[in-house]
């Protein structure tokens, strides 16, 4: 029997699930989770990518499911923008899933049963919102997807600072979860219909269509981490297990930009240009604030968060400017920018997970988040900091890895753009660009920090001297994740060609017939910009193995191992090394109006010097903590109705019966 | 296709380049020596710096890592290649294909991230606040690098370096004000990424004032021989990327061989002059506070960005 892609997707979703329930057989078992249900899982990701790589390349399927309410059954479809999404989901899921094989041995906090169905029904839940072909559908995929991460992330409930993080998570993807909600309502336009083939024939008025896009983009942007709806990301992602940080960073935060590209050019299909400008402003501003937030945290799961909104923002950026050019109708250039996008998506998938897993080796080698308590583990785990290094490398946006291919794309998307049939805008493009290379390179130093802090230089705590490397399974992960990243990095033609049925679907123009053979990446034209990876690295592989040898054949390899050079003075120890908060402490002086910080410095009479610094995010002061309020004068309001007396409440009852039999009526 | 010329020309840049860049630096140095009266170190001092260390054993820290060893021969290889990349005999060359100018800032990039993890590797207080202040240096000059290579590329609408620097050589000669901004801001960032004053100082060993010293404090022997190389080849492909981007004359098109005999003079003649007004300026400027460099880093790549709006606004 020939199982369509479709079918398949589905089938595979339903095993993910009948594995998690799987848990339930024995939720105390490590055994079970660690050596049935996390395999189990891994290959059942394995197959929905190898389903949506060939996906890719077939046309649209749909179906009706026999589920959902009398009258309102599911719609499925699965069309190339979904098969996309679903081989990040499926390939990243994969790995994840065989790390998470290792991770999961100790029980701390929820038992490892549940949290095997907590995962899986994520991951379920997640291939569910991408093959979603009606709102109702949609919603409930996007609903479990929120609750089961929920879950995940307050997998360590014992803790207070935990279970606020959840909380704050739980309620930023509710309100995002109202936008998308609203949006469905002003995309079926009074016609009823919530399914998106029936939104997709009807073309709503420009009004309507503008109120859709903008619910979306706060919607969806709320579950990308774009500003102001950031606040849940950098407070979550440090509380989940790191198999669950990486999921919920690499995968959870595409199903948004799924989400805004569906939206845009699918269901609406029509974008106007200035909606470009709005997208573009926020994803640079998220861009720009998560590369200068990152820059100055002391904690590495929440510097790799910060940087997720740095990365989601550019990917915004590259979405705004999609719409940008489709608005004008250059749909050449709308696909390339949409390449662009659609390959940092990839990217930062790959890359993203591939820390969080280390930065979960770490952990549990330590049992140490702070930067301020780490150093030195290149020694100690040296698989886990080598595989890092790849990872440090593609995401600080470095040829010849993955995260330069994408930038690069990007930042020739932006070059074409003073095309653009608008005086004004051919301003804003400069403007941009230049924000784009700042946050580009302020992510170098990020990276150099993190990578810096964490594996080199002397241990700051003796106990890291008993540090372990990471377990075989941790181990394949964290190789094939970085495989991932230098084949992605080297062979970015043939990434395109594969891009290139989505591009041609959302904007009517492919990018394939333009690349210059598998070798070299000409996106437009060879004399316009081209750009060869896998030669690249061949050279400098060359050139590096030529100074070696020479250095070697003309002279010697001798070496002497001393003490490092301490200016005389009294032996080096650990705590001479920049901390965390000092290799910060430039960002922090150059940017520092985006920061509020308070600091006390010891006077030189104190007995017992306390050095503080917090470094806080301006706008917990300027947005949430004033909503916070309203929220609680308003709810104070209510209380009035409160009286804690059954009598009264019957009353309330009654008069409002009455009310609205006098209105019915 | 590529014809041999063509083959011929890279394979010379490279060679070149490699050679040529500690005497460039011995010359800057000679320059300056001459200008603040003092007695001038020979014009090769540089290749018997290079020729000790490389004699020398290696003194290696204890705790330092494998990344400590490999990371000098990463950063010379990558700036061999960075210096290949830039036109400076021949604009047909080979390698153009394969990086364009987002490229070579990322391949400079890829050196000073590996420069400065080397810098935290063994774990000394200055090793680190070299990295530090390396990478400030770095996140401020690289976006406007890029920008002023942004400038050249609108002009020439290519991002490829064979093609700007054809573009700029060959239309009639127009003055486009757009490049006398970008070319303010290159000469700042090319200042502070070489470690030159006003930003770092080659000459200074005074712990609190360095940047790039202070990172590579730990190397000895070969290995410190390899990031002098680098350090000087840094200078070599800063001086011909200005030089290409900037005064674009005398490079040779299409590889005709008689062009590549003649570039070879007029590049000399061009590294010359640039490294004598390398020295000058050195000369006549203090060294900066460290706080004050992201000022004049950010002054440099507000230039940078300048350059870029005068081009769409008068130029496009």
């Amino acid at each position: 029997m020939h199982l369509s892609p479709l079918d398949a997707t589905l089938a595979l979703a339903c095993a993910w699930l009948a594995l998690g329930i799987c848990g339930l057989a024995s939720p105390t078992s490590i055994r079970l989770a660690s050596r049935v249900i996390f395999p189990a899982g891994a290959l059942v990701g394995l197959a929905l990518a190898a389903v949506a790589l060939s996906a890719t390349f077939e046309s649209p399927q749909a179906r009706v499911l026999p589920l959902g309410l009398p009258d309102l059954p599911f719609h499925a479809r699965l069309d190339t923008l979904s098969a996309f999404f679903l081989l990040i989901l499926g390939a990243v899921a994969a790995a994840i899933s065989i790390f998470a094989c290792g991770y999961f041995r100790r029980g701390e906090g929820t038992a490892p049963g549940l949290q095997a169905l907590y995962y899986h029904a994520f991951l379920a839940s997640m291939a569910l919102v991408l093959v979603a072909d009606d709102a109702y559908f949609f919603m409930v995929g996007w609903e479990s997807m929120a609750l089961s991460s929920y879950f995940l992330v307050t997998s360590d409930h014992r803790l207070a600072e935990i279970r606020r993080a959840g909380y704050l998570y739980l309620l930023i993807a509710h309100l995002g979860a109202i936008a998308i909600l609203l949006c469905f309502g002003a995309l079926q336009s009074g016609s009823g219909d919530y399914s998106f083939a029936g939104m997709r024939a009807l073309a709503p008025s420009a009004g309507w269509a503008t109120v859709a896009f903008l619910l979306a983009l706060v919607g969806f942007g709320a579950k990308a981490g774009l500003l102001p709806l950031h606040a849940w990301l950098p407070e979550a992602h440090p509380a989940a297990p790191s198999p669950v940080s990486a999921l919920m960073s690499a995968v959870m935060l595409k199903t948004a930009v799924y989400g805004m590209l569906r939206v845009t050019f699918d269901l609406i299909g029509f974008p106007v240009w200035w909606w470009g400008v709005v997208a573009l402003a926020t994803g640079l501003a998220s861009a720009l604030f998560g590369a200068v937030y990152a820059a100055v945290q002391t904690d590495m799961k929440r510097l790799l968060a910060y940087s997720s909104i740095e990365n989601l923002g550019l990917i915004v950026a590259g979405f705004g400017l999609t719409i940008l050019f489709r608005g004008f109708g250059m749909n050449a250039l709308a696909a390339l920018a949409l390449t662009a996008t659609l390959y940092h998506c990839l990217n930062h998938a790959f890359f993203k997970s591939l820390l969080f897993l280390a930065t979960g080796s770490v952990l549990h080698a330590t049992r140490e988040r702070s930067l301020g308590r780490l150093g030195g583990l290149i020694h100690r785990m040296p698989w886990v900091a080598w595989t890092a290094l790849v990872g440090t490398v593609a995401i600080a946006g470095l040829p010849p890895l993955n995260g330069f291919v994408s930038e690069w794309l990007l930042l020739q998307a932006f070059l074409f753009s003073p095309g653009l049939p608008h005086s004004y805008l051919n301003m804003l493009v400069p403007i941009a660009a230049a924000s784009i290379a700042l946050t580009a390179a302020l992510s170098g130093y990020v990276m150099v920090k993190f990578y810096g802090v964490v594996f080199l230089g002397q241990p700051r705590e003796a106990k890291l001297a008993e540090a372990h490397d990471a377990g075989p399974w941790e181990r394949v992960a964290l190789l094939l994740l970085a495989a991932a990243c230098v084949v992605l990095g080297l062979v970015p033609a043939m990434v395109m060609s594969m891009l290139d049925p989505t591009t041609k679907a959302l904007t009517g123009h492919g990018m394939a017939s333009l690349a210059g053979g598998w070798l070299y990446l000409a996106p437009i034209e060879p004399q316009r910009a081209s750009y060869s990876p896998a030669l690249f690295f061949l050279l400098i592989t060359i050139l590096v193995a030529l100074a070696w040898f020479s250095v070697r054949a003309f002279y010697h390899g001798r070496v002497r191992r001393a003490g490092p050079w301490d200016c005389g003075f009294a032996p080096l120890d650990a705590r001479m090394q920049d901390t965390a908060e000092g290799f910060g402490q430039p960002v922090r002086q150059i940017f520092e109006p985006f920061f509020r910080v308070e600091h006390s410095a010891p006077t030189p009479f104190d007995l017992r010097p306390r050095y503080r610094e917090l470094v806080e995010d301006r706008l917990w002061r300027w947005l949430y903590l004033p909503l916070a309020r309203g929220v609680d004068r308003l709810t104070s309001l209510v209380t009035v109705l409160q009286r804690g007396r059954i009598s009264v409440y019957l009353m309330y009852s009654f008069a409002t019966l009455l009310l609205l039999l006098f209105l019915v009526k | 296709m590529i014809n041999p010329a063509g083959i011929a020309a890279q394979f010379a840049e490279l060679v070149l380049a490699v050679l040529l860049a500690p005497l460039l630096t011995g010359w800057v140095n000679q320059c300056r020596a001459w200008l603040q009266n003092k007695s001038a170190p020979g014009l090769l001092q540089p290749y018997r710096t290079l020729n000790k260390l490389f004699q020398k054993e290696v003194v290696l820290a204890r705790n330092a890592s494998p990344l400590f060893r490999i990371a000098p021969y990463l950063i010379f290889g990558s700036l061999a290649l960075a210096a290949a990349i830039v036109p400076t005999l021949d604009t047909d060359l080979p390698l153009n294909a394969a990086a364009d100018a987002i490229a070579l800032v990322g391949l400079l990039a890829l050196a000073r991230l590996f420069i400065a993890l080397a810098g935290m590797d063994v774990g000394t207080a200055f090793g680190s606040l070299g990295a530090r202040r390396e990478m400030m240096v770095g996140f401020l000059a690289e976006p406007a690098l890029l920008m002023v290579l942004f400038t050249a590329s609108l002009i020439s609408s290519s991002t490829s370096l064979s093609t700007i620097v054809q573009t700029l050589a060959h239309k009639e000669f127009v003055i486009y004000p757009s490049m006398a901004f970008a070319g303010v801001a290159f000469t700042m960032v090319s200042l502070a990424e070489n470690a030159r004053i006003p930003i770092d100082n080659p000459a200074t060993h005074l712990e609190l004032t360095m940047i790039h010293e202070a990172m590579v404090l730990e190397y000895s022997g070969r290995h410190l021989a390899m990031i002098e190389w680098a350090a000087s080849l840094k200078l070599f492909v800063y001086s011909c990327m200005g030089l290409a981007v900037f005064f674009p004359w005398g490079i040779a098109h299409g590889g005709d061989w008689l062009g590549i005999v003649l570039a070879l003079p007029t590049l000399l003649i061009k590294l010359t002059l640039g490294g004598a007004a390398l020295a000058l300026i050195e000369t006549l400027s203090a060294k900066m506070r460290i706080f004050r460099a992201p000022e004049f880093l950010g002054t440099a790549f507000l230039f940078a960005v300048l350059a870029m709006l005068v081009h769409v606004l008068l130029e496009a």
